[in-house]
């Protein structure tokens, strides 16, 4: 399959041309978003990071700083710092410069406070935002998606339904040489032996049981039951008892082919086919980690219902069970509650997931980008000092 | 035969899930691999929760997708709704290691 993508500098395509504001630091997000309501083209997100972060939570910070200026659907960026932070706007920027797109740096306190960084971000933003549109989408091949999935929201019919179809899309796509991402870690306790059955090596299946083992560790290390979290309340109301049952569902995503590598949190895959990124069950963590990864599209199963979207990347919300994707019809894009009812296969659903998958790549617009629904978290791993 | 559709995924499974609200005292039929297995519904058991396909003992490893799911923390009888009452997770259990 093909769709019209915009080919970057980097060799790498994307399904859309936003100009991305990327304030480094929490003290600087209300200036870009105040940038993006002067400027159409521009998007941003709002954070409370970027500074008094050490070691491991600082690279894992910067590196979803980098992914997401990175990600393919991103024409250019204009990093926005305020000047003291540890996340220094300038070494955001020269990572994502060498992917070669347009990449600009603007610190509030060099420019004399917030107004006139309003209006030197908004200049910078205005040429941007004129070049970004002369770029013309061109063919490419499903090869060049990396397509994420997640669930959220789970009920009992997520296992049954929603997930099993996009584990369905998750083997077409693997089919056609492109690359889907699996994640939510703690959703996957007590299905991580299915996981690793199917690992390319060794390696790949250790790390997944280490993956595992560490999140896993963290609730007992804590003294406490996981399920006080997970499966959330609404997941219990929706018939979910344990964790390992939300698992077994929520693997079913991953389809049946082998799972070629474990990747950490915002990392870029380094292989094609089916791969594991250690992310949170949070949604919204989970999301920004892929899309910070690369993911071009991200596919989101739910059962109770969610109005998650990405600033970057298009958010295609299944619905478990019929029911609820009338309830929510703003919020959802396609139904699978119809293999609940009998009306059509898992094949058949995954099959127009693909297609939709095809629409949105080629411009088509999911509900949560239509309702501005810009979520962005990042999973920290660390205290702040 | 029954009106009310359920859903039971492997051969191996204490539970089977409704696909519709069932009324106690219900009677209904799950299809399985060869045959098929008749459970009158004890309690009333809503879209998308679990009942017992047969009887588990307290302890007991209670197995849907032909996986380990939880165990009974108590005997439960076939029919019944197995939920967060009678079921609980084994993994992530800080709480029962020895303080």
């Amino acid at each position: 399959m093909q769709f019209w993508g915009y080919r970057r500098p980097d060799g790498r395509v994307g399904v859309r041309n936003h100009v991305l504001i990327l304030p480094t630091i929490t003290c600087a997000t209300q200036t870009a978003q105040r940038v993006t309501e002067l400027v159409s083209g521009t998007v941003t997100f709002i954070h409370q990071h970027g500074c008094a972060q050490v070691g491991t939570d600082y690279d894992q910070t910067a590196r979803t700083y980098a992914g997401m200026g990175m990600n393919p659907n991103v024409y250019g960026v204009i990093v926005l710092g305020l000047g003291c932070e540890t996340h220094q706007a300038h070494r955001i920027g020269d990572e994502i410069a060498k992917c070669g797109k347009p990449v600009q740096t603007v610190s509030i306190q060099d420019n004399g406070g917030t107004l006139q960084t309003i209006a030197e971000v908004a200049k910078i933003a205005v040429r941007m935002v004129q070049d970004a549109s002369m770029v013309q989408r061109e063919l490419c091949d499903f090869s060049e998606l990396i397509v994420g999935t997640e669930c959220g929201g789970s009920d009992a019919c997520s296992g049954l339904s929603a997930n099993p179809a996009v584990g369905r899309t998750s083997d077409m796509i693997v089919e056609q040489g492109g690359t889907a991402i699996l994640a939510e870690t703690t959703e996957l306790i007590g299905a991580e032996h299915l996981l690793a059955n199917r690992a390319a090596n060794d390696e790949v299946a250790k790390k997944a049981y280490a993956v595992i083992k560490m999140m896993e560790n963290r609730s007992i290390q804590m003294g406490v039951d996981i399920r006080t979290g997970n499966p959330s309340p609404g997941n219990i109301e929706g018939g979910l008892s344990s964790l390992e049952e939300k698992s077994l569902g929520a693997s079913t995503k991953s389809g049946t082919t082998r799972l070629e590598e474990v990747i950490d949190y915002a990392q870029r895959p380094t292989k094609k086919g089916l791969v594991w990124m250690d992310t949170p069950g949070h949604d919204i963590e989970q999301l920004t980690g892929m899309v910070a990864g690369g993911a071009q599209v991200v596919l989101f199963t739910s059962g109770r219902g969610t109005p998650t979207g990405s600033p970057i990347a298009p958010v295609i919300k299944i619905s478990t069970n019929t029911p609820m994707f009338e309830r929510m019809n703003e919020n959802m894009d396609l139904d699978a509650g119809t293999i609940v009812d009998g009306k059509e296969t898992v094949a058949e659903v995954g099959m127009r997931i693909m297609e939709e998958i095809q629409a949105v790549s080629n411009g088509k617009l999911t509900k949560a980008e239509i309702l501005k629904q810009h979520d962005f978290g990042i999973w920290r791993i660390g205290p702040t000092f | 035969m029954s009106e009310y559709k359920t859903l039971y995924l492997n051969a191996n499974d204490s539970v089977a899930v409704a696909l519709s609200d069932i009324p106690e005292h219900t009677v209904v039929t799950i299809k399985a691999d060869e045959i098929d297995i008749t459970v009158r519904i004890l309690e009333p058991i809503r879209f998308g929760h679990k009942f017992a396909v047969k009887p588990i003992q307290q302890g007991e490893n209670i197995i849907k997708y032909g996986e380990v799911i939880g165990a009974a923390v108590v005997a439960i009888q076939e029919g019944a709704h197995v939920h967060v009452h009678n079921l609980e997770g084994k993994r992530g259990r800080g709480d029962k290691i020895g303080k």
